[in-house]
């Protein structure tokens, strides 16, 4: 799309009253007439490709350095995929990568299995910090834990007698 | 190598990873020595930073020695013991130019909205992160900065964030002499508004916090008065009485996603994440304000909506001002602050703890244990 007004500055009144003090983004702004304005500047050069990289697309080309961490992989790395579809002013964008977080922390725990260690989730979970210094909190927390499934596993087990 | 590896909500754990290695011609590879937790881990720990992806090493705010560099190097050695800024910057894209060195152009592929940070979920830009024994250093001649020979490493790995965020949140409430500065949140970043506060000249501050151990501590270090929130009813109308009922001057917000204080924010923002975190204590600030004053926003929020009383922000003419903070613009002037004993960073580390020991460290700090400050991540002797 083309700028369609060519010569703002033809326009009657043009700048009469431009105050360049009122600038309420300086100084973490710093403007300067003889700096880049544009979308040209020296472009550093482009880091090679070694992992898939996901682009947004509001970019029009690739950052000259990209992250190399975790690339998209299995069913959460589909989502991701699918997710950039759409621009990050979007849902679209967002909500299926929320839901890929969470699939792939599942996807994990798998591998790990697989691998042969399987987590130890109350190491990774930072109890033995909780044990030391939060001791009540912690026992009183995972006992609520317990009876709430307790009672929802009671409530199931109760159902299926009742419809068998 | 040894390094923080985040498998999921709540879980993080340590683990033997590749050593990191030159991908670019600018890049440098650096053996950490220092490494912290910030509140803003805490978004990633809690999963509600989308694109968090699990096998991703944390940590945006560390020191290390440089042991190679790439063939574009010229300004850093091998050898050279260097403080980092979080923020991954070209120095040459339009918004470098312009020194708004968080908003870089060149070093996040996956949004547009923020610049590549260390460690900081894809939505950051997928970079490792420095909560682990090597970590590679993207424009190793941009950001990282030579630890001056008399300053302690302690204050130098503060430098990377937590004391340029501080400065940049006061700076940006535009704080004239003898304004009333109220800052929310007295973690590392809201005790070091605090103290900076003064430096523009606030002829009155006030932090709120719902952690006496850290009122406490604000108190004394920026000095400043310091109020509990769970024993005021409501936080607005105690701020308005204590102002002549006109509000403060200026309003930070160093908080962000993780605010308590609030069940439908929380229930919203930290339990269902239909929000981009719990607005709590930005609510409170935009309410808190005089009319015509300025709110300055450092705490972090994720990307989709966010609850706030926007009308009042039109009505009371309220001037906003955000960012990550730009620490390479703002790093001479506080190396300068530091070095004159002006600000004393080192006082806030209350725990170091080696990084073998990182799920504890998360869980300490996440859940403000034992008094909890700023905990320092210190990797194995080498
Ligand atoms: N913009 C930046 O460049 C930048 C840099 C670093 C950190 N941050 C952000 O700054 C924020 C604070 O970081 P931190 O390291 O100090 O974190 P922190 O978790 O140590 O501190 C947050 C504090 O806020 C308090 N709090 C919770 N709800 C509150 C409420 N409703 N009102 C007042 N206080 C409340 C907590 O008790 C805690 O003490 C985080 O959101 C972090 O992501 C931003
Ligand atoms: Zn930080
Ligand atoms: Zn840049």
């Amino acid at each position: 799309m083309n700028q369609t007004i060519k010569d703002p500055e033809a326009i009657p009144g043009w700048g009469i009253d431009a105050n360049p003090s009122n600038d309420p983004a300086w100084p973490i702004k710093i403007r300067d007439g003889a700096r880049v304005h544009s979308a040209l500047w020296n472009r550093p050069p482009q880091q090679a490709a070694t992992v898939e990289v996901l682009v947004s697309n509001e970019y029009p080309h690739l950052p000259a350095v990209t992250g190399v961490s975790s690339p998209p992989s299995g069913l959460s790395g589909m989502l991701r995929r699918w997710a950039f579809r759409y621009s990050e002013s979007s849902y679209g964008h967002w909500l299926p990568l929320m839901l890929a977080d969470r699939i792939n922390a599942f996807e994990g725990i798998i591998l790990d299995v697989i691998k042969g260690r399987p987590p130890h989730f109350m190491a990774e979970l930072g109890w033995p910090a909780e044990w030391r210094y939060n001791r009540l909190n912690l026992v009183l927390r995972n006992l609520l834990r317990l009876v709430l499934l307790a009672a929802v596993i009671w409530g199931i087990v109760a159902l299926c007698r009742r419809h068998a | 190598m040894l390094a923080m590896n985040y498998r999921g909500p709540l879980r993080v754990r340590i683990d033997e990873k590749p050593m990191p290695r030159i991908l670019h011609p600018e890049d440098a590879i650096v053996r950490v020595t220092r490494s912290c937790i910030c509140g803003s881990d805490l978004h990633l720990y809690n999963g509600s930073v989308p694109d968090t992806r699990p096998g991703m090493t944390f940590g945006h705010e560390f020191t290390g020695v440089v042991v190679e560099i790439g063939g574009d190097v010229q300004k850093l050695k091998v050898g050279d013991h260097v403080l980092v800024p979080f923020n991954i910057a070209c120095g040459r894209c339009v918004f470098c130019q312009q020194e708004l060195y968080g908003n870089c152009h060149e070093s996040n592929p996956q949004a547009t909205a923020v610049g590549g940070i260390f460690g900081y979920s894809h939505t950051g830009g997928g970079h490792e992160g420095g909560q682990a024994e090597y970590v590679r250093v993207p424009y190793a001649d941009v950001g990282p900065t030579v630890i001056p020979d008399d300053m302690d490493p302690d204050d130098a790995v503060l430098l990377t964030d937590v004391v340029p965020t501080g400065y940049q949140a006061a700076e940006m409430g535009g704080i004239q002499k003898g304004d009333t500065v109220v800052v929310f949140g007295a973690g590392p970043v809201g005790i070091m508004a605090a103290r900076c506060a003064w430096l523009f000249g606030a002829g009155r501050v006030i932090v709120i916090d719902e952690l006496d151990y850290r009122l406490d501590f604000v108190r004394r270090y920026a000095p400043c008065e310091a109020y509990n929130f769970r024993s005021m009813g409501d936080p607005v109308l105690f701020l308005k009485k204590a102002t002549d009922w006109l509000g403060a001057d200026v309003c930070i917000d160093a908080v962000g996603a993780e605010a308590a204080g609030n069940a439908m924010q929380t229930l919203l923002g930290r339990k269902l994440f239909m929000q981009g975190g719990s607005a709590t204590a930005l609510h409170w600030a935009i309410n808190s304000v005089r009319k015509g004053g300025v709110l300055s926003i450092v705490g972090v929020y994720g990307p989709i909506g966010t609850l706030v009383p926007i009308g009042n922000v039109v009505n009371k003419g309220i001037t906003i001002r955000a960012n990550q903070a730009s620490v390479k613009r703002l790093l001479p002037r506080l190396i300068e602050h530091v070095r004159s004993g002006v600000l004393r960073p080192r006082e806030l580390i209350t725990h170091r703890i080696p990084l073998e020991h990182v799920s504890d460290a998360y869980r300490i700090f996440s859940a403000k244990l034992n008094h909890c400050i700023k905990p320092v991540l210190i990797p194995p002797a080498k």
